[in-house]
């Protein structure tokens, strides 16, 4: 107990890292896979193309295999990304971009198809017809998925640990090595500051949820 | 592509001309840019004799050891998988049959917390807690992170299929003089599996993901495996080892995938061919829809 009390400037440091690591890949996951999901959709075959390409391998994928991928592979063909936050937040957000996608291309579908009818009869060109009409209540429907999505992602930032970038699940490693004697603290401690921005999260996808559904 | 045909009209001539314009453009440029990396990648060297290591490899090494050792590395990959697939099957669904058939409101509580705590956690943290609290050898520890973490997960997906079923199905259960327990085990959770079976098989490919964490935690599964060939043979050989081990992850999690998706149309064409004029058959193929778009089972790690 005493360990995590005198160890909670580490600690706190690494819940930070943690966030921080999963807001900024969180942010670029979701403009990445808005644009992938509008290629899914396009009328263009070679952008549909791409983006399926690029979801089935990625969704296929361990993400610690994108992590290797990007710190021993990349590095080997005289590219070098700053190993750290800068391939943790390259790996998380290739990856989960490919889910944002799919949590997207799903709220597409659930937009009735009078909706996207009504908007081509008033002459709304494929453009207009998407960010005018379909994607604004694709958006709604896609919120609680979403959430899931930026869940797991949460919770995959702790793969940083393996690939040398001190978020909380390597925190707790370096400090159950320092004070053996109170790892189970640590432990506790640290999955209860998981669960703080896990649960939250759980719990709003679910409201969400529940209003969406009266909604429609 | 039926998502896409509500966006667009059917084209007309000119539409088709600007489809086809577009279309060309974009090959082009996709094609343009894959040369481009291609060139960019011969330049650096990768399509010469590096690639030897797979066929005759150095450091007087055979073709038999890196090949054998990089099937040592899917065997321990799958083992901790076949380990702990069906250990989190069977918990999950005991989480769930309790949380729905328990009688005290207390009990069912605390199936709930052991499911969101479970669920909330990050598999590696679960790993790590097994290697260096409880000091188990990295195979049990991987097998510990994916059981605990994957058990909670299969609870969510059987809950929200027997929170789909037809409440007519409990009714019954209970009309006939079982207890709810015994309701939950008899009556309404082989349907609710039945229905769930999809997401069960997609929540396997998340299963089988995982287990390249146990790289992390100093397994000798295939990405370890990787990189201590890499080592041994030198950063010159990391891409050719890297596209082969790659390969395999891909192949196995989209051939489970494919699994996935077939087992959804089977039962689709199932439960939609008899049609009873009761509750049950169309219940069930209803059920079957609804209850997938339930994002318990977040599909990913």
């Amino acid at each position: 107990m005493e360990a995590f009390i005198e160890e909670f400037g580490l600690i706190w440091g690494g819940f930070l890292a943690t966030i921080s690591l999963a807001s900024v890949s969180g942010a670029l996951a979701l403009i990445w896979g808005t644009l992938l999901a509008a290629f899914r959709v396009s009328p263009i075959g070679p952008l549909r193309t791409f983006g399926t390409v690029y979801v089935e391998i990625v969704r296929n994928t361990p993400l610690t295999l994108m992590f290797f991928f990007w710190v021993f592979v990349v590095p080997s063909l005289g590219f070098i990304p700053t190993l750290g936050f800068q391939t943790a937040v390259i790996s998380l957000s290739l990856y989960t971009s490919a889910f944002v996608c799919e949590a997207l291309r799903s709220g597409v579908n659930s937009v009735g198809v009078g909706q996207a009818e009504a908007a081509r009869s008033i002459g709304l060109g494929f453009g207009q017809t998407l960010t005018q009409v379909v994607l604004p209540q694709a958006w709604r429907t896609s919120i609680p998925p979403l959430i899931s999505v930026l869940i797991a992602l949460v919770k995959n930032t702790s793969v940083a640990a393996g690939f040398a970038f001190a978020e909380m699940v390597a925190i707790s490693k370096r400090l159950t090595n320092l004070h053996p004697s109170d790892a189970l603290f640590i432990f506790v401690g640290i999955g209860v500051m998981y669960l703080l921005i896990t649960i939250p999260l759980g719990i709003l996808a679910s409201r969400v949820e529940r209003r969406v559904a009266f909604a429609r | 592509m039926s998502e896409a045909a509500i966006l667009y009209d059917i084209p007309g001539p000119r539409a088709k001309r600007r489809d086809r314009a577009l279309t060309a453009i974009f090959t082009f440029v996709f094609v343009a840019v894959i040369a481009y990396f291609v060139y960019a990648l011969y330049k650096r060297g990768v399509f010469d004799d590096r690639w030897s290591v797979l066929t005759d490899p150095p450091k007087s090494q055979t073709v038999a050891d890196v090949w054998g050792s990089l099937f040592r590395g899917i065997r321990a990959t799958l083992s901790a998988a076949i380990v702990a697939a069906p250990a989190a099957l069977v918990i999950g669904i005991v989480l769930s049959t309790l949380r729905r058939g328990m009688r005290y409101r207390a009990a069912r509580g605390s199936m709930v917390v052991i499911t969101e705590l479970a669920r909330g956690l990050p598999v590696l943290l679960l790993m790590f807690f097994a290697r260096f609290f409880l000091g188990w050898e990295p195979f049990w520890s991987v097998v510990f992170g994916l059981v605990v973490y994957n058990g909670a997960v299969v609870a969510e997906i059987v809950r929200a299929g027997l929170a789909a079923l037809p409440r007519g199905q409990r009714e019954a259960g209970l009309s006939i003089g079982l207890s709810t327990m015994r309701t939950t085990r008899l009556v309404e959770l082989p349907q609710a599996i039945r229905v769930m079976l999809p997401a069960l098989v997609s929540q396997l490919v998340v299963l089988l993901k995982d287990s390249s964490l146990g790289y992390i935690v100093s397994y000798e599964e295939l990405l370890r495996i990787m990189k201590t060939n890499r080592d041994f043979f030198g950063d010159r050989y990391m891409i050719p080892l890297f596209v082969v081990g790659a390969s395999i992850y891909i192949a196995i999690n989209i051939l489970v995938s494919r699994l996935a998706i077939f087992t959804e149309r089977r039962l689709r064409r199932s439960t939609q061919a008899p049609r009873s004029p009761g509750e049950g058959a169309v219940g069930v193929a209803g059920l079957a829809a609804s209850a997938r778009t339930d994002p318990a089972g977040d599909g990913q790690t």
